[in-house]
């Protein structure tokens, strides 16, 4: 309906003659373009989509996920009570990483364990002290849950770190030598604090900009099919061309807003450096965003109907942007066949970008080379669209 | 009554059903997913690229050296002669960490100097550097207790002996793929019910439902009932291949975790009715069925864990009932959990369950006009 009423303006305000109708290129792309942003106006739930969303999810999940695990609860089991045991636990106690509990016995701790109230086990045996001073050296047990593997691996390290520097102290106040043949040094780079969030938040606006980009378009154009109104703007003199690309320039704008909201609340909100390039910054936003506005119009032309399209946007971009995007899990680590499977997810380009953007700096290398991947996405989604478009009318 | 009842529930599976793009949406890319997603969600990290810068020609360094090389966590890419080496390595990600041994590194090792080793990694990957450094401290351990060994000098008078339960090796598939098992059904059945009213509302067919002889219950029933049996489907296809192909164990009660899968669906039912029933179009309901998933996936415990996020983020999970059910489908895949600790995590979904389902029911006929 608002299809053909906007023709029949055709943005110029004339009187509507047969010659406006068909009009210059560039007068029906302004009536269209201006149709399509009158669209998104009165409706409120564009609107969110493109501002109250991205800031809702970056407050929540900037706050919200987080791989630092501090205050770990751990069930301390002390068999025999010493000066050295308790040495020990207070090594715990002071490290911002633990929150030892004293338990009875090892079943106390067992049960602690698979309720879920302690993390890890840490058993100093009966003879602890007796053995410190004997050659062999004592055993300090530590036995993490292994169902979440990667926070009992991050526990272990932290339990080596405790260990180390409770050895230390007690070399020290013993009077013994204790200097490790090698020391290692440790350096991290462009990150030096290993902030998860710092990692995290850029490639949360990845995959927000991929929630708006192809959920938003492929729901909108979906609506369009479902209801006939791009029938009837088809039988208008307006080009297939004209009427993707008067759905494309607001969408586009729209998502660009929401981009630098992103980008301000990073900075601003979550102190995530950024050490890029601002202007390389938006070109490789507006790449990204045209990859997946030309995914959203893709799948909104094979599906046709808001369900489908809804189903299939979440399926295609969302899951997979997070989960095969290096967002959160290390690309390098997958299987080579998986790996493979990553280079078709735009948001894997975009991730990788915005990570070295925010916390390295522009490295040409890799802005280039996911610059020139995500163009060539956008091209073939886009070539795509339109081409399905065309046939479908024959 | 039973008997419309029938036809209702009938005509709402066709309703899924006979699209053929929608049915096919239903069991396709889940699937697909499950086993994409089960080999690519993992935090193990391998072959780790390493440059090698070493300063030193003596033995020691060689034999720190072979034992990174010799490892399947490192992989060699790049040998280093120059400072200004590291960065034209690290910056493009060309290596993930770079291994410096200085020139005095063996001539300090034997006059009982401590011996440094330079260990740079790339942040920009936090979890990632956290374990490669992990590994990287593991080895020089080993090398260092070697060392001392093999000369006959006092080792530390405690040390650590490390074990893992319920994951010896500590497999992030065994974590991820139960994981699965929740969020697969979480999308499916949202996605499943939240358009239903929509779509209804949207077309005009769902006054002409309220002005039938039907009740409010009797037609949250129906659109229930599908979405139920999807979803219990699925999760049921995606447990035997997690099972069967990933080979995760299976040490608890099935009957538990088929109570917690029945509560789970019935609650994510019940807020996929409610965005239903309140959006006046389908994209509306889309939006809603977004604003649903995406935080009880993130906010749940999936990938990171809750103990992490600030207190009052992790109030803010004790809503949702993905938090509960993944507790109990980790817990009866690998921990063998006790029923009255899957008890605890079974009410909490039941009252979402009651609560969503009956806010539903409400909005059938109050979201008139």
């Amino acid at each position: 309906m608002s299809g053909s009423r906007v023709d029949a303006h055709g943005g110029s305000g004339e009187p509507a003659t047969s010659m406006d109708v068909a009009g210059t290129p560039g007068l029906r792309l302004r009536g269209l373009v201006r149709k399509e942003t009158l669209q998104i106006l009165r409706d409120p739930s564009s609107i969110s989509i493109a501002f109250v969303l991205p800031a809702i999810l970056l407050l929540l999940f900037g706050y919200g996920i987080s791989l630092d695990a501090k205050h770990v609860p751990v069930a301390l089991v002390i068999e025999n009570p010493t000066t050295e045991t308790s040495s020990f636990a207070v090594s715990l106690i002071n490290s911002p990483y633990f929150a030892p509990a004293l338990v009875r016995d090892r079943r106390a701790a067992k049960e602690a364990l698979v309720a879920g109230d302690a993390d890890a086990i840490v058993v100093l045996r009966s003879d602890f002290s007796r053995r410190l001073r004997s050659p062999v050296g004592a055993p300090i047990q530590v036995i993490v849950n292994g169902t979440d593997a990667n926070t009992a691996r991050i526990i272990e390290g932290y339990m080596q770190g405790a260990w180390q520097k409770w050895l230390e102290q007690y070399s020290l106040d013993e009077g013994l030598a204790l200097t490790p043949p090698v020391v290692t040094e440790q350096r991290v780079w462009f990150n030096a604090e290993v902030r998860s969030r710092n990692f995290l938040v850029p490639g949360l606006i990845a995959i927000i900009m991929t929630l708006i980009g192809t959920l938003l378009t492929a729901m909108v154009v979906a609506r369009e099919w479902e209801r006939g109104t791009m029938e009837a703007l088809m039988v208008t003199p307006v080009r297939i061309g004209e009427i993707l690309l008067g759905k494309l320039i607001p969408y586009f704008l729209l998502g660009m807003g929401g981009m630098a909201l992103s980008t301000a609340m990073a900075v601003w909100v979550f102190d995530v450096p950024f050490r890029g390039s601002l202007a390389v910054l938006l070109v490789v936003s507006a790449l990204f965003m045209l990859a997946s506005l030309g995914m959203g119009l893709l799948i909104s032309t094979i599906a046709r109907s808001q369900f489908v399209a809804g189903q299939v946007a979440i399926i295609v971009a969302f899951l997979p942007a997070f989960i095969l995007s290096g967002f959160i899990f290390d690309i390098a680590s997958m299987p080579t066949v998986v790996q493979w499977i990553t280079h078709i997810v735009p948001a894997r380009y975009f991730v990788s970008s915005l990570q070295t953007l925010f916390l390295a700096g522009t490295v040409w290398p890799i802005v280039l080379a996911n610059g020139a991947a995500l163009a060539l996405m956008a091209v073939i989604f886009l070539g795509l669209t339109r081409r399905k478009t065309h046939k479908s009318l024959e | 009554m039973w008997g419309r009842l029938r036809a209702l529930i009938a005509k709402e599976f066709l309703a899924v059903w006979k699209d053929k793009k929608s049915r096919a949406v239903i069991i396709g890319p889940p699937l697909i997913q499950l086993l994409v997603f089960g080999y690519a969600a993992t935090f193990d990290v391998n072959h780790v690229a390493t440059a090698i810068y070493n300063e030193d020609s003596g033995l020691a360094a060689r034999e720190l050296i072979a034992r990174f090389e010799g490892s399947p966590s490192f992989e060699t890419v790049a040998r280093l002669s120059r400072d200004a080496q590291i960065q034209d390595v690290i910056d493009p990600k060309e290596a993930s960490l770079v291994i410096h041994i200085g020139q005095t590194f063996t001539r300090d090792l034997m006059a009982r100097r401590p011996a440094r080793v330079q260990l740079i990694v790339d942040g920009r990957e936090s979890n990632t550097a956290l374990i490669i450094l992990g590994y990287a401290s593991r080895i020089v351990a080993d090398f260092n207790n070697e060392w001392l060994a093999a000369r006959g000098e006092a080792l530390p008078p405690a040390r650590l002996v490390v074990r893992s339960w319920f994951n010896p090796n500590l497999e992030s598939q065994w974590f991820i793929v139960p994981g699965i098992v929740a969020l697969l059904t979480l999308v499916v059945t949202t996605v499943v019910t939240a358009l239903t009213v929509a779509r209804e509302r949207e077309v005009g067919t769902f006054e002409q439902l309220l002005v039938t002889p039907f009740r409010p219950f009797e037609i949250l029933i129906g659109k229930s009932v599908p979405a139920l049996v999807i979803g219990l489907a699925e999760g049921t296809v995606i447990i035997a291949i997690g099972v069967f192909w990933f080979g995760v164990p299976f040490r608890g009660d099935l009957l538990l975790l088929y109570a917690g899968l029945f509560l789970y669906i019935l609650s994510v039912i019940g807020v996929g009715l409610m965005v239903s029933s309140i959006s006046r179009t389908q994209q509306q309901a889309i939006l809603g069925a977004f604003l649903f998933v995406v935080p009880a996936v993130i906010l749940s415990g999936f990938a990171t864990p809750i103990a992490n996020m600030p207190p009052f983020i992790q109030d803010l999970t004790l809503i949702n009932p993905m938090r509960y059910f993944l507790v109990i489908v980790r817990g009866t895949f690998l921990e063998g959990l006790p029923a009255e600790l899957v008890y605890a995590r079974l009410w909490p979904m039941a009252a979402i369950a009651a609560v969503t389902l009956v806010g539903a029911g409400w909005m059938f006929r109050h979201r008139l006009g």
